[in-house]
């Protein structure tokens, strides 16, 4: 599935697969995290998603670690049905563009990527650190994962200091006021509870990590 | 098609997390603007549930597209989302003519501007800035 450097497409498909069990499991606590402060249909939306994902993934196993996150950025796109769809699929999208064709992806491949993943969530939701939302969790785990590639790590201990950053992210949005979906008509009464697009994004990053130890 | 010699119009896609909603829009704004400019409603999932849908809004654009581009209107967050998303992909883009724009407008009364800019014959650009403008109008 992996050899010491690189994550294969076997290892993505893995991944995918167990983040669509994670989701499943912890549908009903993202739920009741988004009735708080949204519209109460993160766990519901994302469960959709991902189990339409690894049914895909089962049916047309990709070749590529690339093809593997652009087919998973595709299907969520076109089935979760809340703003989570376009943003995670963008995020898939773009990382799985930019790991190319290459049939494995190292630490420093897996920054980068991640990183034009990044890049394409702040671009199409227009948040900012800060702003109570998924960037809170992925960004620190992108930092974490640059800063383990300049390092030399390997794939597993670099995605657990990466999924480490994210969980850390995502309990820091507890205190925050949002500033973008529809927590942010709630003003200073969407404080105090952790954002679920934050959460569901450390637990994407905790399931690779976990795939990869 | 239209037949040679009749303006295309501007199509106008509806884009909500309600079919009713998208439905309902479409009705109203089918009344004020005469049945010749092409409004397509895309709202709500498959399952009929409530969200937004990038096939149905992907079929949508299709149908609207008769030659002179399709101005698409969304109601909240994740409509216009998955809209950026479908644009970002290519989805209504033709070399040679119009393709698809999204505006950033309100959802009723940017439609009934573009609807009845769409049915005097503007472009796109003018139907666009029409919905756009729309969020200038006081009711009251």
């Amino acid at each position: 599935m992996r050899d010491k450097d690189g994550l294969d497409a076997a290892l993505f498909v893995a991944w995918l697969t167990a983040a669509a069990d994670a989701v499943a499991k912890e549908a009903p606590r993202l739920t009741e995290l988004d009735s708080a402060i949204g519209d109460g249909d993160h766990g519901t939306n994302l469960k959709r998603g991902f189990a339409a994902v690894a049914a895909k993934l089962a049916q047309e196993p990709p070749a590529t670690p690339g093809a593997t996150l652009q087919l998973t950025g595709r299907q969520l796109i076109s089935t979760v049905g809340g703003a989570s769809g376009p943003l995670y699929g963008s995020v898939f999208r773009a990382a799985g563009k930019a790991l190319g064709d290459a049939e494995s992806a190292d630490v420093p491949a897996l920054a980068a990527a991640f990183a034009a993943g990044l890049e394409a969530l702040a671009r199409l939701g227009g948040a900012s650190v800060g702003d109570k939302t998924m960037l809170d969790a992925f960004t620190p785990a992108v930092e974490a994962l640059r800063a383990a590639a300049e390092d030399g790590l390997l794939p597993g201990q670099a995605l657990d200091l990466a999924a480490r950053a994210a969980e850390e992210g995502a309990q820091e949005t507890a205190p925050l006021r949002a500033r973008k979906g529809r927590a942010s008509y709630l003003g200073e009464r969407s404080e105090g509870h952790l954002d679920p697009g934050a959460v569901s994004t450390a637990l994407l990053w905790r399931t690779l990590a976990d795939a990869a130890a | 098609m239209i037949g040679s010699g009749t303006v295309k119009l501007v199509g106008v896609v509806l884009v909500s997390h309600s079919e009713r909603l998208a439905e309902g829009l479409a009705e109203l704004v089918r009344e004020l603007g005469g049945d010749q400019v092409p409004v397509i409603a895309a709202g709500g999932m498959d399952d009929g549930s409530l969200g937004t849908s990038y096939g149905r809004i992907e079929q949508a654009v299709r149908e609207a597209d008769r030659g002179a581009g399709v101005l698409l209107l969304g109601d909240l967050g994740s409509a216009l989302l998955t809209v950026k998303t479908l644009l970002d992909e290519g989805v209504g883009d033709e070399p040679d003519r119009p393709g698809a724009v999204l505006a950033d407008a309100p959802f009723v009364e940017g439609a009934v501007a573009a609807v009845v800019t769409a049915s005097a014959g503007g472009d796109l650009q003018a139907v666009r800035a029409a919905a756009e403008e729309a969020r200038l109008f006081r009711k009251l």
